[in-house]
C-alpha cells in the first residue's frame, strides 16, 4: 500500500508568533521554522506501517512519498521525513500563503498521480489553525474521512480509526482508499538518526510548480487585518486559602 | 438572505453551543433556520424550537447520522445548501469534523472557529494558537463557518418555531465501529461556570484524581488538564484545555501547578476570573491570573478545601 503523507512547514511550535506592527500579518522573518507537529505523527505513524512497529503488520505501507506544498525551503521539511523514513518527496513550490481550498485541490491532483491507498496528514497546522484540508481532501476525492485519529489499524481492505471526539473516543472503519488525519496521542515521532539524516540526503525530491497541477487555486479570503489578542493584565497575590475565598466571593462574586 | 444552523446536541435537547451559534448567525442578517441532525433526537428538534430569532427547525434522521459521520452529514446537507447563503455549525469535534467536508463539495473556503461577525461576509478568527487574531472578508457567495461558541451570548429562549422532517443521508463508506463516551456526573468542560485543572506538577494520575477532583467535585467544577499532565497520562484526552483540546471561557477557572505554556493560555484566557496555584513564582501563568497564589498544591489544595467548608 503506498501511503502519501502531506507536510508543512510552519512557524516552530516553541516560538511565539509575534503580530507584524502594521497588522498584515505575523512576523516570520528570522523565525525558526520547523515541521507542523501534527504533521510528524503523520510521517511516524506511516513509517511504523512500514516497518510494522507496534500493531501494524510489517510492510503494510509499501512505499511513503511525502508532498509539500511551500517555499523552496519547504524542501528541508521533506528532508526530515525522509529521514524519518519516507521515501521521496514531492516539493509543489509556491511562495504564496495557500488557503485550506487551493491545497485540497493540489492534494487531490497529487493523489490522482500517485494513486496512494491512504492519505495520512496532520489534523491542522499549527499556524492557519483550520483543521480543514484533510475533511476537504477527502470531500473532493469522494473518499471517506476519518479525523482526530488517536489510534489506526489497517486491514480488510479498511482504516479502523479511534477518534478523539469531544467527550470521549469513537470508532469508525473507513473503506480505502481513505484519508486519515491524526492527533496528538497516536504516537511520538522518533529523532532522525545521523546516518538517516545521510541516507535522507540521496532521496529523490521532484520540485513541481503550483502550474503543473492546472487547478485554480485563487484566494477566495482576503486577510484585512491581523491583530494581538488583548492582553490579560496580571492580578494580585494571595497568601492563603481564607484570603483567596473571601476574595472570589466579595471581589470576583465568582463563588 | 437565509442563515442554517446546524445544531449540537445531546439526543434529547441541543445544547447551549447551539444558542451561541443561534447569535453568530443573527450577525449575518436574515432567516435563520437550525438543522437537527441524528437518529431519535425528535426532542432535541423540539427544544431548538425555543430558540428565539428561529424561523423553522429541520430534523434529519438516519443511522448514519445518529453516529455524526461526516460523510453523513455531508449528503443531508447539500440539497439543502441552495437555499441557504450561509451554514454556520459550532466548532465542536462534529462541526470541525463535517464543515470542511460540506465546504468543500460546495467550492467554498471554510471558516474555522470565528470569535466575532464584524459584517456578512467580514469575521474575526484565532490563529497561531490564539497568539494573533485575523480579521478576513469572504468572496463566496455561500459561506460554511465554524464558531467558537465561548465567544458568544447563548440566543435566548422564547421561540416557537415548527419543526419539519427532512431526509436523512447514510454514510457510504464509512461505518460505526464503537464509542466510549467518558461517563460523569460533573458539568462538562465547555458548558461548566467553574472549571479546575491539573498540570504536570500533579505528578501521577493517583494524585491528580486525589487532588483535582475532590476539589472540582466541592465546587461543582468540570475537570480539566493540561497538555502536559494529559501528555504524562494523569488524566483523559478530552479534559484537555488548550489549543490542541479544548477552548473554555468558564467564569472561575483554578490552574492547579499548571505553568501556563502558550498552548495552555491559548484554551483558557478568555475566563472571568482566573486563579493560579503554583510553587514556582516566575509560573508563566501567573502573568494572566486574576489571584496568583505561589503555593505547593499538596498543601494549598486542603487549605482551599477547609477554606469553602
Amino acid at each position: 500500500m503506498k501511503v502519501l503523507v502531506p507536510v508543512k512547514r510552519v512557524i516552530d511550535y516553541n516560538v511565539k508568533a509575534r503580530v507584524k506592527a502594521d497588522q498584515t500579518g505575523v512576523d516570520l522573518a528570522n523565525v525558526k521554522m520547523s515541521m507542523n507537529p501534527f504533521d510528524e505523527i503523520a510521517v511516524e505513524e506511516a513509517v511504523r506501517l512500514k516497518e510494522g512497529k507496534e500493531h501494524h503488520a510489517a510492510g503494510t505501507a509499501t512505499e511513503i512519498v511525502v508532498v509539500s506544498i511551500g517555499p523552496a525551503q519547504a524542501q528541508e521539511t521533506i528532508r526530515t521525513a525522509l529521514a524519518m523514513g519516507a521515501d521521496r518527496g514531492i516539493l509543489i513550490q509556491s511562495d504564496a500563503d495557500l488557503e485550506p481550498l487551493a491545497v485540497a485541490k493540489l492534494l487531490k491532483a497529487v493523489v490522482e498521480q500517485e494513486s496512494p491507498e491512504l492519505v495520512l496528514m496532520g489534523k491542522q497546522a499549527i499556524d492557519g489553525d483550520n483543521n480543514a484540508v484533510g475533511q476537504m481532501l477527502a470531500a473532493l476525492l469522494d473518499w471517506p474521512q476519518a479525523t482526530f485519529a488517536s489510534k489506526l489499524e489497517i486491514g480488510g481492505g479498511k482504516a479502523t480509526v479511534t477518534r478523539e471526539v469531544d467527550g470521549g473516543l469513537q470508532t469508525i472503519a473507513a473503506q480505502l482508499p481513505a484519508v486519515v488525519t491524526v492527533d496528538l496521542r497516536l504516537n511520538t515521532p522518533r529523532y532522525a538518526s545521523l546516518p538517516n539524516i545521510m541516507k535522507a540526503k540521496k532521496k529523490e525530491i521532484a520540485t513541481k510548480a503550483v502550474a503543473d497541477y492546472g487547478v485554480d487555486t485563487a484566494p477566495r479570503l482576503k486577510t484585512l487585518k491581523v491583530t494581538e489578542p488583548p492582553k490579560r493584565q496580571a492580578g494580585i497575590k494571595v497568601n492563603d486559602a481564607a484570603d483567596l475565598v473571601m476574595k472570589l466571593r466579595n471581589e470576583a462574586g465568582v463563588l | 438572505m437565509a442563515v442554517l444552523v446546524i445544531a449540537d446536541h445531546d439526543g434529547t435537547q441541543v445544547r447551549d453551543t447551539t444558542h451561541k451559534t443561534v447569535t453568530a448567525a443573527q450577525g449575518l442578517g436574515g432567516d435563520i433556520d437550525v438543522l437537527v441532525v441524528g437518529q431519535g433526537a425528535r426532542g432535541a428538534a423540539d427544544s431548538a424550537t425555543k430558540i428565539s430569532g428561529v424561523r423553522k427547525v429541520l430534523l434529519a434522521e438516519s443511522a448514519g447520522l445518529g453516529q455524526t459521520l461526516a460523510e453523513a452529514v455531508e449528503a443531508t446537507v447539500l440539497p439543502l445548501a441552495g437555499g441557504y447563503d450561509a451554514v454556520l455549525t459550532p466548532a465542536t469535534s462534529d462541526g470541525k469534523n463535517f464543515a470542511p467536508r460540506l465546504a468543500a463539495k460546495l467550492d467554498v473556503a471554510p471558516i474555522s472557529d470565528i470569535v466575532a461577525v464584524d459584517g456578512a461576509d467580514t469575521f474575526t478568527r484565532p490563529i497561531y494558537a490564539g497568539n494573533a487574531l485575523e480579521t478576513i472578508q469572504s468572496s463566496d457567495a455561500k459561506k460554511v463557518i465554524t464558531v467558537r461558541p465561548t465567544a458568544f451570548k447563548a440566543a435566548a429562549e422564547g421561540g416557537s418555531a415548527p419543526v419539519e422532517t427532512i431526509q436523512g443521508a447514510d454514510a457510504g463508506k464509512t461505518s460505526f465501529v464503537g464509542e466510549e463516551k467518558v461517563k460523569s456526573d460533573r458539568p462538562e468542560l465547555g458548558a461548566a461556570k467553574i472549571v479546575v485543572s491539573g498540570g504536570r506538577a500533579l505528578g501521577s494520575a493517583e494524585e491528580f484524581h486525589a487532588v483535582i477532583e475532590p476539589l472540582a467535585d466541592k465546587l461543582g467544577a468540570a475537570v480539566g488538564a493540561s497538555r502536559a499532565a494529559v501528555d504524562a497520562g494523569y488524566a483523559p484526552n478530552d479534559y484537555q484545555v488548550g489549543q490542541t483540546g479544548k477552548v473554555v471561557a468558564p467564569s472561575l477557572y483554578i490552574a492547579v501547578g499548571i505553568s501556563g505554556a502558550i498552548q495552555h493560555l491559548a484554551g483558557m484566557k478568555d475566563s472571568k476570573v482566573i486563579v493560579a496555584i503554583n510553587k514556582d513564582a516566575d509560573a508563566p501563568i501567573f502573568q494572566v491570573a486574576d489571584y496568583g497564589w505561589v503555593a505547593d498544591y499538596k498543601t494549598a489544595v486542603p487549605e482551599l478545601m477547609k477554606a469553602l467548608d
